[in-house]
């Protein structure tokens, strides 16, 4: 067991550079355009941008398998895009429309799917991590070499059944990956303010798990971050930290007067420390890809995006026949 | 193509809005994610980011409007090359109102609201003396108040939970207390609801007074265990040596749209527990007098609240101590044909329903329970004795709710009173859906309500 800080860089090609970018880009331009149509009264409730966390989920997903499973909290649209949801049935489960992945039941922190093992957009804070943990166990019982990605957040990094967790994975050997989205708010509450220490990959070192601290800004470094932990996970090794350092551009949800901090700290993010102009900068100086080359994939994604807005308008709400179905399970025939 | 910019709704219980700033001015480039104006909402001044890239061709509200509803359109965006003069021939962006072809001017913009109106009873028995003095608040202010004046009177009363001190509480209940009472009295804790709860029973047991908030019921789920086990038995097992005074509080029930797990109502699970007291309340006095009530009582109490209930506008009495008793429900509106009972938000459905009614000629009799343990049975079997029809309304799921314990509660001890069988209106028996029409569906409605009593007076 340790704890390690990497500068690992991963090996790349300008075809996964490009493919980094475009699945980043469209994360971004899709969270936009879900502000804005909350904006217009479309999309209600709760409503969690993930917007300067790209890079976390896409270096990640770069690491993963077929049969590889997914779980997050409410800060779930990026993690279902990045996974390979559509962003049709994304965009019209945050309008409750029953071309939703969810039918519109669940909406914006709650949606599935069984086809791309997501499981979920779970409301309460902490819940997911022993339920990933839960569906690492299942793979383990089945004896294959999937892993799970547990993501929670910082603030999320505090709840007890989290530490419940680690014990009962480094117990079992389970092969999960707790991946803590380090974006350093909990809602107005800085990190500092709710951590007694605040190196939150140390925390599994009680329970004997190896905990990696990474570069969330920099989707190579993640992504080497996640080749190194699936690798331990699916050699039978257990369970393993991943504390990725990144930030959120928006604020908490929709309704968040941002008083905790300054202007200034989210532009000099924005400016210095963005993921997806880091890969535009490689991209460009590296001669991988042309500025017309860009602008191509920009279109595209715009295309996707607002393909999906439309998809999300238009598709009817649910019939009412709908609120008293799914609720229980009938055997199948 | 020139494109209007629309009030953006920018929390779940949003309708209308106050332009506070604009950042922005006529001519100026912007792009997307610059700061476009400062707008006042319900809970909090916000920043509206532009979403695209353009000029700003012309400001249709000005600064410091008031209540500009969502969707009102307040600018107009001009692509590169366009004028001032394109400007009519804006096309009416996506979500405006539907049916409306007028072009969007500054008049159709910003109707100057008036404050809303109180929203005011003519209770039988006033909880305050005749002639006192009145004064509007919502329940916002009223709550924070109650908690505000306790907090002077008594050194022990501390508040703690998540986010309620700096960011002034997620929901602004807290506004200001941090300033007041300083950090070691209201206290901002991690997300570890199990835990601080466990920390506030203990610092109960030794002799302090907390006002545990939950940032909605919903998380108490987590740190019911130390509510129920610990909080409520503890006076019992000790065989009355030592208890927890304190008040776990925090908006319960549906919001606006957030979904299932956001959106129960527990006023049966923690009214079904011996050794707690539990309050519901629906008006801003209420709020104040059972708070104050609820921090001086020598027992755990759940102090359930409601967001919706929040922003809504009630005469709370000028007086210097304030408070209600528990156990002493209300009534709100005489009647002589039927007992609507309710309590909490419950009470929006029962009164609404009473108006319809009465317009149709049946006279109901509303009360308003305000706490659910102790429950004042007697002033709802003195009522149904008299209209000997009743009508219960909660937003909870119906197997074992609140409603079911009067009917058992009325079969039992009103029998021979009763000309038609107890109704109990509730939410639907299905977790809370999000989409929008299906949430409708799942909440109780006023029209439930009247047929429910149409039904009990065979009409
Ligand atoms: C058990 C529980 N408590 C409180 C909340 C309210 N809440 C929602 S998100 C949040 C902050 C979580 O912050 P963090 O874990 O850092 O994740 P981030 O939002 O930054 O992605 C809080 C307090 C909740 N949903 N569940
Ligand atoms: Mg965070």
């Amino acid at each position: 067991m340790a704890t390690r800080k990497t500068k690992a860089k991963s090996n790349t090609s300008p075809e996964e550079l490009k493919a980094f970018y475009k699945d980043m880009l469209l994360i971004r331009r899709f969270e936009e355009k879900a502000g804005q149509l909350y904006g217009m009264g479309l999309i209600g409730g709760f409503c969690h941008l993930y917007i300067g966390q790209e890079a976390v989920v896409v270096g990640l997903e770069a690491a993963a398998k077929d049969g590889d499973k997914r779980i997050t909290s409410y800060r779930d649209h990026g993690h279902m895009l990045a996974c390979g949801m559509d962003p049709n049935g994304v965009m019209a489960e945050l309008t409750g429309r029953i071309g939703g992945y969810s039918k519109g039941k669940g909406g914006s922190m709650h949606m599935f799917s069984k086809e791309k093992h997501f499981y979920g957009g779970h409301g309460i804070v902490g819940a997911q991590v022993p339920l990933g943990a839960g569906l690492a166990f299942a793979d383990k019982y089945k004896g294959n070499d999937n892993v799970t990605f547990a993501y929670f957040g910082d603030g999320a990094a505090n709840q007890g059944q989290i530490y419940e967790t680690f014990n009962m994975a480094a117990l079992w050997q389970l092969p999960v990956i707790f991946v803590i989205e380090n974006n350093q708010y909990a809602m107005g509450t800085a990190q500092n303010r709710s951590t007694s220490t605040p190196d939150l990959y140390t925390r599994g070192a009680a329970f004997g798990i190896t905990g990696e601290i990474v570069d969330g800004m920099d989707v190579l470094a993640v992504k080497a971050a996640s080749e190194t932990a699936t690798a331990h996970c699916r050699a039978g090794k257990g369970p393993y930290i991943l504390e990725v350092k990144t930030y959120r551009y928006r604020g908490h949800s929709m309704s968040d007067p941002a008083k905790y901090r300054t202007r200034e700290e989210v532009q000099k993010m924005r400016e210095e420390r963005d993921p997806i102009e880091h890969v535009r900068t490689m991209l460009l100086q590296g001669k991988h890809a042309t500025e017309e080359a860009l602008k191509d994939i920009d279109k595209e994604i715009k295309a996707i995006v607002s393909a999906s807005a439309d998809f999300a308008k238009e598709s009817p709400e649910p019939d009412l026949s709908e609120l008293w179905t799914d609720i229980y399970a009938t055997q199948d025939a | 193509m020139a494109t209007e910019i629309l009030m953006p709704a920018l929390s779940p219980t949003m309708e209308e809005g106050t332009l506070a700033k604009w950042l922005v001015k006529e001519g100026d480039t912007v792009a997307s994610g610059d700061i476009l104006a400062e707008i006042e909402t319900d809970k909090a001044t916000m920043e509206f980011e532009a979403v695209d890239e353009g000029i700003i061709g012309k400001l249709l509200v000005a600064e410091g409007s008031e209540g500009v509803t969502v969707n009102t359109p307040i600018a107009v965006l001009l692509a590169e090359g366009e004028t001032a003069a394109d400007i009519s021939a804006a096309p009416k962006s996506e979500a405006a109102p539907q049916g409306s072809d007028a072009p969007a001017t500054a008049a159709q913009a910003a109707p100057a609201h008036a404050a809303p109106a109180a929203i005011t009873p003519a209770p039988l028995e006033p909880d305050w003396p005749e002639g006192t003095e009145l004064k509007q608040q919502t329940v916002r202010e009223a709550l924070r108040d109650g908690m505000a004046e306790e907090m002077r009177r008594d050194d022990t009363v501390f508040l703690m939970g998540e986010e309620v001190a700096e960011y002034q509480g997620a929901y602004k209940i807290s506004q200001g207390m941090l300033e007041e009472f300083g950090a070691r009295r209201v206290i901002d804790t991690p997300i570890t609801e199990h835990g601080f709860a466990g920390i506030g029973v203990g610092a109960a047991f030794g002799g302090l007074r907390p006002i545990v908030e939950f940032m909605t019921f919903n998380f108490a789920m987590q740190a019911i265990d130390q509510i129920i086990n610990s909080a409520a038995k503890t006076l019992y097992m000790s065989g009355g040596q030592m208890g927890a005074p304190m008040v776990f509080r925090g908006p319960n029930g549906a919001a606006a749209r957030v979904g299932a797990q956001h959106s129960q109502d527990y006023a049966a699970w923690y009214a079904q527990i011996p050794g707690l007291k539990v309050v519901m309340p629906y008006s801003a006095s209420d709020y104040k007098g059972l708070m104050k009530t609820a921090i001086r009582d020598p027992n755990p109490v759940i102090f359930l609240e409601n967001e919706i209930l929040y922003g809504k506008t009630f005469d709370v009495p000028v007086l210097e101590d304030y408070t209600v008793p528990f156990g002493k429900a209300r009534i709100w509106r005489e009647g002589s044909d039927v007992t609507l009972v309710s309590f909490g938000i419950g009470m929006t459905y029962a009164l609404e329903a009473a108006e319809k009614l009465a317009e149709e000629g049946i006279s109901a009799e509303v009360i308003d329970l305000r706490t659910l343990r102790p429950i004042d049975y007697d002033t709802i079997l003195a009522s149904v004795m008299k209209t000997n029809r009743c009508v219960t309304v909660e937003e909870g799921f119906p197997v074992a709710s609140i409603g079911n314990h009067l009917s058992a509660t009325i079969m039992q001890r009103a029998f021979d009173y009763l000309d038609a069988p107890v109704i109990n209106c509730t939410g639907k028996d299905v977790p809370m859906p999000y989409a929008a029409n299906l949430e409708k569906h799942a909440l109780v409605t006023t029209d439930e309500v009247v047929a429910a009593v149409k039904q009990v007076t065979y009409r």
